[in-house]
Parts: structure tokens; sequence; C-alpha cells
């Protein structure tokens, strides 16, 4: 029994090191979305800056929802493993950053 | 330019790129996984970066302090596009058993970085000068 347990068990532990990357991924998003909030909010009070904040919230919500839901299908993964990640998942966690550029763009001009 | 092309669909398209090879160990794919959230990290802190460059730097000169936040915003979509697109590349060769794609972006993103902190200094220790 426990030696079965311990063979379905991946001694490598990939899928917890890839959720707890998934999670730091989460945290540097976090930073930016802070940075963009204060960058947004400092200088002017208007109402341009107001929408590119809840613009920059929006990304960082969108943010959270894939990293979610990527953590959940590892940690309900079996003994074969997770599923892949969709190419559509990975380019929409790009497109997230990318968005947050543009975004930073917008709040330099 | 064509191959380019064919990646970016790639990009939006999970059915083709399983329609090929066969499906390596998951924990090979887990790795690529996180290469790619690794650069995608690195993208968001080139980001995080550009927007610290507008605003802890006010007492630059505008010119500077836009060229500088752009540069590093720049780097930063360029990061993140390129995170995708090495990802699917790795993806696919690992599906059809071929070496892992080489890139010398690394190289080339390095020395960017190297080219805007030395910028940094000289325009920060410029500003303290002037």
């Amino acid at each position: 029994m426990t030696t079965g347990a311990r063979e379905e068990r991946d001694p490598g532990l990939q899928p917890e090191r890839t959720r707890l990357a998934w999670r730091r991924t989460t945290l540097s998003s976090t930073v930016v979305a802070v940075l963009a909030s204060k960058a947004a909010l400092h200088d002017r009070n208007s109402a341009a800056g107001i929408v590119a904040c809840a613009f920059c919230c929006v990304l960082w919500l969108a943010f959270l929802g894939l990293a979610h839901r990527r953590i959940r299908t590892l940690a309900a993964a079996g003994p074969a493993g997770p599923a892949a990640l969709a190419p559509r998942q990975a380019t929409a966690t790009a497109l997230c950053a990318v968005a947050l550029a543009v975004c930073a763009v917008a709040l330099v001009f | 330019m064509i191959e380019l092309v064919r990646n970016v669909r790639l990009w939006f398209a999970p059915q083709e790129i399983r329609g090929e090879g066969k499906t390596p160990d998951y924990r090979f794919s887990l790795a690529n996984e996180r290469t790619f959230l690794a650069w995608l990290r690195t993208a968001l802190a080139l980001i995080g970066g550009g927007f610290a460059v507008d605003q802890f730097l006010p007492d630059l000169r505008w010119a500077w302090r836009a060229g500088l936040a752009l540069a590093l915003l720049a780097a930063g979509v360029l990061c993140a596009l390129r995170a995708v697109n090495h990802w699917v590349r790795c993806e696919r060769a690992m599906r059809r058993g071929e070496d892992l794609p080489v890139s010398r972006f690394p190289a080339v993103l390095s020395i960017v970085v190297a080219i805007v902190a030395v910028a940094m200094v000289v325009v920060v220790l410029a500003g303290w000068a002037g």
C-alpha cells in the first residue's frame, strides 16, 4: 500500500514545482499591477488615469484567473501526470503581459 | 518569416500541435512550461522596470526618462512574445523527437539589459553632476 502510493508520487515533484512557478509568476504580475496603479493614479487624477488603472486591474484579474485554472489542472492530475499546457493558455498569459506594457506606454505619454 | 507565421498560428491552435508526433513524458512538458513561466517573469520584471523608471526618476529630463522606459517596455514585450514562441517550438520539437531549438535571444537580451543599465547609471550620475 505504502509502496504503491510512493510509486504514484513523482519523486521530482514536477507538478508541485510547476504550480509554484505559476504562483511566482502571479506574484510578479501583482508587483507590475501595483506599480501600474500607482503610476496611473499618482500624478494625474484624470479620467484617463482611472481608466488605465481599471484596465491594469482587469489584466491582473485575467492573469490570476489563467493561473488559477492551470493550478487546478495541475493539482487534479492523476498518476499519469497533468495534461500539457494548452497553447491558447500560454498565448493568453503572454498577451496579458504585453497588454500591461501597452498600458505602461500609454501612461508614459 | 513564413516559419514565424506558422508558429504564430500554432500559438492559438492546440489541436494542431497535438497532431504532430507523440506525447512526450509529462515531466518534459512541465519543465518546458516552467521555462516559459521563467521567461514570462523576466518579461514582467522588465515591464515593471519600465514603470519604475517612469515613476522613480522624476528629476530626469523627459526625453531620457521616456526613452529608458520605452526601451525596457519594448524589451519586456519582445521577451513575452518570444517566451510563447520558444515554448511552442520546444513543445513541437519534443513531440517530433527532434533536437530542442537553439536561440540567440538570451544573448541579445543580456546585451540590451547591460546597455540600459549603463545608460541609467550615466544618466543618473550626469543628473547629480549637472
